[in-house]
């Protein structure tokens, strides 16, 4: 089995892996960090974003091995030092959350928005949403912490 | 997901002699439709050969009136491309309407054109702006690129290199996407060319094509009204769920006329 080794949210991490692996599964199965999600497992749904060298991606349709030396962020590498990432805040705040089981992709999705569109306007973020499905349908929140995060 | 062997290509002779020693080997390049149809079980190579490593496919240049893109360069880098954005607006604009953002990041153009999915937007781009496909063995022109469904003028073992597009005089591309997949139901380039002009259409057919007659049009007079009129047949186009053949051809003569108009 291939050997691939990464930085996944700070701490650089190695394991063997079969090259099927895909980077969530190595992400919650062997590093047991199971904030990021799998939804629809077909990249549709973006419950699976993580930011690989800074930009968002879906993590269900990546294999680990393509990962390899690559600096990865989840959810789990977002609040530092006991303290949310704005990103997380603004939605706390906006209450952009029903049942939760999009959430962390959204705000991986948040945040790789922000970073493109500092000052995202309704319409962009909505565009820009495209690839995040909340099955809550609670976009209008969702929407709503994006624009407002204190980033 | 089928277990598969995987290699790493540290170049283009690299990855093809690789891929030859192969029984059922694929080249992997963003891996946005390969892995989706792997993890279905549609496909299951023997191997995989990872093209992301060759720095030589990567990046874009503008010289000398086109603009070429390496295979491996993603859809969120021509979209972004200052270079791109001044020399071809069209085609910076179609690569952001292409899937969403996390797609964006790491589909690319060589992978795109290689699968010719019937209603991905670049094959639009490439028979619309006449461009022309180089690969490990040769050039290959727009016309001559796309055979059918999912099928091109790509032999075993030949390898997308670069894209490059020869920069239009004005340009335009407009979409019918497909409301959940964002697929194009219907894409229309349009651009005015060194040699006339051209209508490249995808999402209507099995693979992208154009319209001689509505090139003819526009080459008298580029402006919507020429092309509003001109009825394409529906024999032959794509019939799903979504639309028939009928309503795609109806959509054809909407998407060009808007491009034209956008062009204008």
């Amino acid at each position: 089995m291939p050997k691939v080794s990464m930085t996944v949210n700070g701490k650089a991490v190695s394991a063997d892996v079969e090259p099927r692996t895909l980077l969530v599964e190595y992400i919650r199965e062997h590093l047991r960090l199971t904030g990021t999600h799998v939804g629809c497992d077909t990249t549709q749904c973006g419950a699976c974003t993580v930011h690989v060298n800074g930009k968002a991606m879906k993590s269900c349709t990546m294999l680990a091995v393509s990962a390899e030396g690559a600096d990865v962020v989840t959810i789990e590498g977002l609040a530092k030092d006991g303290k949310l990432h704005p990103m997380q805040a603004s939605f706390k705040e906006n209450h952009g959350l029903q049942c939760g089981f999009c959430t962390p992709g959204m705000v991986m999705a948040g945040i790789d928005i922000r970073r493109r569109h500092p000052k995202a306007d309704e319409q962009t973020v909505r565009h820009e949403l495209e690839g995040n499905l909340c099955r809550c349908t609670g976009y209008h929140n969702i929407v709503k912490a994006i624009m407002a995060a204190d980033m | 997901m089928y277990p598969f062997e995987y290699h790493k290509a540290g170049s283009v002779d690299d990855a093809v002699s690789k891929l030859s020693g192969a029984d059922d080997g694929k080249f992997l390049a963003g891996g946005m439709t390969l892995l989706p149809t792997m993890k279905q079980r549609l496909a299951a190579p023997s191997d995989l050969v990872d093209l992301a490593g060759i720095d030589g496919l990567k990046g874009i240049t503008v010289d000398g009136g086109s603009v070429t893109i390496g295979a491996m360069t993603t859809h969120w880098e021509v979209h972004s491309s200052v270079d791109v954005q001044k020399a071809i607006p069209a085609l910076a604009e179609l690569a952001g309407l292409i899937g969403d953002p996390m797609v964006r990041h790491r589909g690319t153009i060589g992978g795109s054109l290689a699968n010719s999915d019937p209603s991905a937007d670049y094959p639009a781009a490439v028979m619309g702006l006449g461009a022309t496909i180089k690969t490990n063995k040769r050039e290959i022109a727009a016309d001559d690129y796309f055979r059918g469904l999912f099928e091109t003028a790509l032999e075993d073992g030949e390898l997308i290199t670069a894209v490059s597009f020869p920069i239009p005089k004005r340009a335009a591309y407009q979409k019918f996407p497909q409301p959940a997949s964002r697929y194009a139901m219907v894409g229309v380039m349009v651009a005015e060319t060194a040699s006339g002009a051209r209508v490249g259409v995808t999402g209507a057919g099995p693979c992208a094509f154009r319209v001689p007659e509505m090139e003819k049009a526009l080459d008298a007079k580029f402006a919507p009204d020429s092309v509003a009129d001109i009825k394409v047949s529906a024999d032959g186009l794509n019939a799903d769920i979504h639309a028939s053949a009928e309503y795609r051809a109806h959509l054809v003569a909407v998407m060009a006329k808007r491009a034209v108009a956008a062009a204008a």
